[in-house]
């Protein structure tokens, strides 16, 4: 595992600092370029600072936000905001399945309104992709012997576990980002659209896009099917859907 | 158009149908059944709406003995459940995808006529239904698959199967029908490596299985499963090719197939013995088995089939006909030409010749158990029905030239010796003068036969008169 920009003691000093689980933690994750997934142009664009939490957000910090927020309890909930399965593993309004495993069955106005209730947002698709692919341009990331991508797919392979595992223990990237690939699906603000280079996000071309030979066209990188499987997870979401596998985290800072 | 000019007609002779009127289709639910069945025929004689659930479902499951692998399956199973239609009938696909899946899916059927098969109205998350419908216009056997991107690991990943559109009148009846479908698998390690086996993205780019299999892993036909028919039945097998990359060269050893709809399509071939199923086709193949025994299904790209697990089997029960195949009847020592030739005479060049009678029988003795003893045998009696003897045989005796020029280029055809007839074959024993004349010198004073002495000026002679032409 790659750990640049820590050093050892300051990574200590971080990891102590973090015994206490209501304690958000968040990493900051510097300026930077990226090259957008669906664009065949392979433009670089640019990514302001932000943060990003260390970790998808667990069930012991929804439950929290669920105390303070009767109308997000399990048995009040809108159906307009969450399908029938919101929260599904839960035993009951405040009763949480593993403290420290990744909330899932959340929709996305239920991350949405978590992320604000905690003064932070969801981040973007860009934000999201830019920070879990290390400054990695497009074209290294379609590399078939590229372990790091053999690992993602074998992840996005297997069918889920029930109970989900606690966050945390899983891969840590060069941000300090705990779990971006490997432990679940994420939530991004943009979920629904593809980010291009030329600052515009588009919608409408989006999900023709993903099927069959489509999408290798609008792409630049071909041979990067981890970044095809998230783009086509999220195409198929709408944001009252809940699902075993899909959790969140929140971002702040500038977008 | 057909249909609008059948709607035309039928409202002209059923007056008092209300104008614009639809005609009311029946409704139902498809009977889907798992490889290798396939659903009974179609008896209905007009289109009906017809519904279709299938679920998506990501599981562990055997690829071989101790070989396992997480498919991405239709119905849990690969390949996925077979659908069966009729021309003009309203198809109306639910795709659910179970809440266990990680992955998004939808299908693409071949079967559709519209954008993307089907495959954009299907697009379901986990844990979700979509509906969608097409009347299926064109009769064939189609393959239907997941076209979720990345479209090549979701097909690797076991993500297809087979809908058959029937013609209206339906297909010839056989006694038989089965569902096979081929495909490949891309695996990190190497055949027969045991554990669960992750796919490998790179050795599927560079189109490298470790694995081709009918009906999802190795042995899924073969044994106990094996495929069951009786003699004198007519078959059908309703062939797939899941792909993700390799062209099928579907071969039934011992069967040649009397019909072959050629990539699934109307138009039938005859008498085909190997038809290449394409990735992502199909083909429907008939036959009739007349010989029991077991038949071995194989891509006759033969590696796949010897080492890749693309192997299948056809067990047919019932009587024997001799006439179509008689099974083994002769079993004979070869004597290939030209190397034992040069041999031989390598070796006599070294020996010495003999000088009297005498020395003539034991030499010939000697060379009679090198050549002729394994279809003779050591007192010449020969074999009954297979081999004639040799001893008090009269056909030897009546003709000293004939049976040097026997013994020197074989002889083939029926011939009666002691009153038995034997049809068989003898083949030329590339021998030298002095040799030959040792043999024969030593059967003409063995066994109660008539004592001649053959010299090797005799065989010389006779050489020359060629081969004893017997029909």
């Amino acid at each position: 595992m790659m750990i640049r920009g820590f050093s050892a003691a300051a990574l200590l000093l971080l990891l102590s600092s973090c015994q206490s689980l209501d304690e958000v933690r968040t990493a900051r994750i510097p300026q930077g370029e990226y090259v957008p997934f669906f664009d065949a142009d392979q433009k670089p664009v640019e990514v302001r600072s932000f943060h990003l939490d260390m970790t998808p957000v667990t069930q012991s910090q929804y439950l929290e936000f669920v105390k303070k927020n009767p109308s997000w309890r399990k048995s009040k909930i809108k159906r307009l905001f969450a399908d029938p399965d919101y929260l599904k593993n839960w035993k009951a309004d405040e009763q949480v399945q593993s403290e420290q495993a990744p909330v899932t069955y959340v929709s996305w106005f239920a991350a949405k309104a978590y992320c604000e209730w905690r003064g932070q947002r969801l981040p973007s698709i860009r934000e999201w992709e830019y920070a879990a692919l290390e400054g990695k341009r497009s074209g290294e990331r379609g590399d078939a012997s590229n372990d790091n991508q053999a690992g993602i797919l074998n992840w996005y392979s297997r069918p889920g576990k029930e109970p989900l595992p606690e966050v945390a223990k899983g891969a840590r990237n060069q941000y300090g980002l705990f779990d971006m690939h490997g432990l679940v699906w994420e939530w991004v603000f943009d979920f629904n659209s593809v980010p291009k280079s030329d600052g515009r996000s588009s919608s409408s071309e989006f999900p023709e896009d993903l099927f069959c030979a489509g999408g290798t066209g609008s792409s630049g990188d071909p041979g990067d099917y981890a970044s095809f499987m998230r783009f086509a997870f999220r195409s198929s979401l709408k944001g009252s859907y809940t699902i075993r596998d899909l959790g969140f985290r929140c971002a702040k800072g500038e977008s | 158009m057909r249909s609008h000019l059948m709607l035309f007609l039928s409202a002209m002779l059923l007056l008092p149908l209300p104008a614009g009127a639809q005609e009311v289709m029946e409704e139902e639910t498809a009977v889907v059944t798992y490889a290798p069945e396939v659903p009974p025929a179609i008896t209905r004689k007009k289109p009906a709406k017809v519904i279709v659930k299938i679920e998506t479902r990501e599981l562990v499951a055997r690829l071989a003995d101790g070989v396992e692998y997480t498919f991405w399956t239709f119905g849990g199973t690969v390949p996925g459940p077979f659908v069966r239609v009729r021309t003009g009938d309203l198809v109306e696909v639910h795709l659910s995808n179970h809440p266990d899946s990680k992955m998004p899916h939808n299908i693409d059927l071949h079967a559709v006529t519209g954008p993307g098969g089907g495959a954009a109205s299907t697009f379901t998350a986990p844990g979700h239904t979509s509906i969608f419908s097409f009347k299926a216009l064109n009769p064939g056997l189609y393959v239907y698959h997941c076209a979720t991107a990345p479209v090549g690991m979701h097909v690797a990943n076991g993500m297809y199967g087979l809908i058959l559109v029937e013609p209206e009148e339906g297909l010839p009846k056989v006694d038989r029908e089965y569902y096979v479908m081929q495909s490949e698998f891309y695996t990190k390690d190497k055949y027969g490596t045991a554990g669960l086996q992750p796919f490998d993205m790179e050795k599927a780019l560079k189109e490298q299985p470790d694995y081709v299999v009918f009906n999802g892993s190795v042995g899924a036909l073969s044994g106990d499963a094996a495929l069951q028919a009786n003699v004198g039945e007519k078959i059908r097998l309703y062939v797939g090719n899941g792909g993700p990359n390799l062209v099928s060269s579907f071969h039934v050893i011992g069967e040649i197939f009397d019909k072959v709809y050629g990539e699934g399509g109307t138009a039938a071939s005859d008498n085909i013995q190997t038809t290449l199923v394409p990735a992502g086709g199909s083909a429907i193949t008939d036959f009739k088995v007349d010989v029991p025994g077991t038949y071995i299904i194989v891509d006759h790209s033969i590696f796949r089939a010897f080492n890749k697990g693309a192997v299948a089997q056809l067990k047919v029960s019932g009587p024997e006909n001799k006439e179509i195949y008689s099974g083994k009847i002769g079993d004979e020592v070869y004597l290939p030409e030209g190397s034992t030739l040069q041999s031989i005479f390598q070796e006599s060049s070294s020996r010495p010749s003999a000088s009297s009678k005498e020395e003539r029988i034991k030499l010939g003795e000697s060379a009679y158990k090198t050549n002729c003893m394994a279809c003779h045998q050591s007192g010449g009696q020969g074999i009954p029905s297979a081999f004639p003897p040799l001893a008090g045989s009269d056909f030897l005796n009546a003709d000293p030239n004939r049976a040097i020029r026997v013994l020197l280029h074989g002889l083939s055809g029926p011939v009666k010796v002691n009153g038995e007839t034997y049809d068989s074959v003898m083949p030329a024993l590339q021998l030298a003068d002095e040799e030959a004349a040792n043999i024969l010198t030593y059967l003409y004073n063995s066994w109660g036969n008539a004592g001649h002495e053959i010299t090797p000026e005799q065989v010389a002679e006779a050489r020359k008169a060629g081969k004893v032409e017997n029909s």
